[in-house]
């Protein structure tokens, strides 16, 4: 029982020290990376909670694209550091005050005489033959299956805003118009002429 | 032994440094939504543990919907990062007050 709180503190404490270093550090590449950090660690506190499913989608899903979409992004742009990190002293007090007050209020409230283990007690571990990622897709297609299609459709919406956005017309670009090709008649291309026949001019001399 | 209260905390601490973090990087967009994705985290961990303690696999489905919701939300958001950034030339929030709101 020990040895699992050593392990929850290990990765509760890459988990905060990550999070603040990605809210202080002035490279936003540092700040990517550390986010990467911060979400394997919370992958894995989520395995602690038997949640494995969800640990490694976060792992996939969150590092593998959602990251590398905001690495991408950071790298693209040619950003000027200096005047964004104006006024980062400047707010450093009220930031961190508000910070602390709430933490605290939170605290007393979430504290173990609310929510220790008389309240909540730990419940027993699944055996090896448990599937979290079996339970959670039959209730998933069963219980939750319009809501599972409506993020679906969610998705969807996401990928072509996001390609609307950033897509563009640049005129100075020549490129094949596939649906002008198509869309082309004979009579776009070739006009016939009626006309009377005439001699060659040898024949007649 | 580890109680609710522990994962519970764990959630606080990262909500209290994600918003610490939006009130110091106000100036950078890109700190900012990576904040707001600490943010969801902190809520994703609340959802789990209390998932876990609770013994109900919907806290795990709301999660699997959040994570939905944030990938699309980033993506659209750093779409929204990238035009701007080939309209304007700059990322500062100060320079985006064309709506004059």
């Amino acid at each position: 029982m020990a040895f699992e709180l050593i392990i929850f503190y290990i990765f509760s404490i890459i988990l905060v020290g990550s999070a603040l270093a990605v809210i202080t550090v002035r490279n936003p590449i540092y700040a990517t990376l550390f986010l990467v950090l911060a979400f394997f660690a919370c992958a894995g506190v989520w395995l602690l909670l038997e949640a494995e499913f969800l640990a490694i989608t976060l792992v996939l899903v969150y590092v593998g694209a959602v990251m590398v979409l905001f690495l991408f992004v950071v790298m693209m742009l040619d950003i000027n550091l200096a005047p964004l990190k104006e006024g980062f002293i400047k707010f450093l007090p009220i930031g961190v005050a508000v910070g602390v007050i709430i933490l605290v209020q939170m605290a007393m409230i979430l504290g173990p005489e609310n929510f220790g283990l008389e309240q909540f007690a730990s419940p027993d571990r699944h055996g090896s033959d448990y599937s979290n990622t079996k339970e959670l897709g039959r209730v998933l297609y069963t219980v939750y299956v319009y809501p599972f299609e409506i993020a679906a459709v969610i998705l969807v919406v996401a990928i072509i805003a996001a390609i609307t956005l950033t897509l563009r017309k640049r005129p100075e670009v020549k490129t094949q118009d596939v649906a002008e090709q198509v869309k082309v008649r004979r009579d776009d291309r070739v006009r016939m002429v009626k006309m009377p026949s005439e001699q060659k001019d040898e024949v007649q001399s | 032994m580890i109680t609710l209260s522990h994962y519970l905390i764990l959630g606080a601490i990262l909500f209290c440094i994600s918003m610490a973090g939006i009130f110091i990087n106000r100036k950078n967009i890109i700190i900012l939504l990576m904040a707001i994705e600490l943010m969801l985290l902190a809520v994703n961990i609340n959802f789990v543990a209390f998932s876990y303690y609770l013994d109900d696999l919907a806290g795990q489905v709301f999660v699997f919907f959040i994570l939905t919701v944030a990938a699309a939300e980033a993506a659209i958001g750093l779409a929204i990062l990238v035009v701007l950034f080939r309209n304007k030339r700059t990322i500062n929030v100060d320079n985006l007050d064309s709506l004059k709101g």
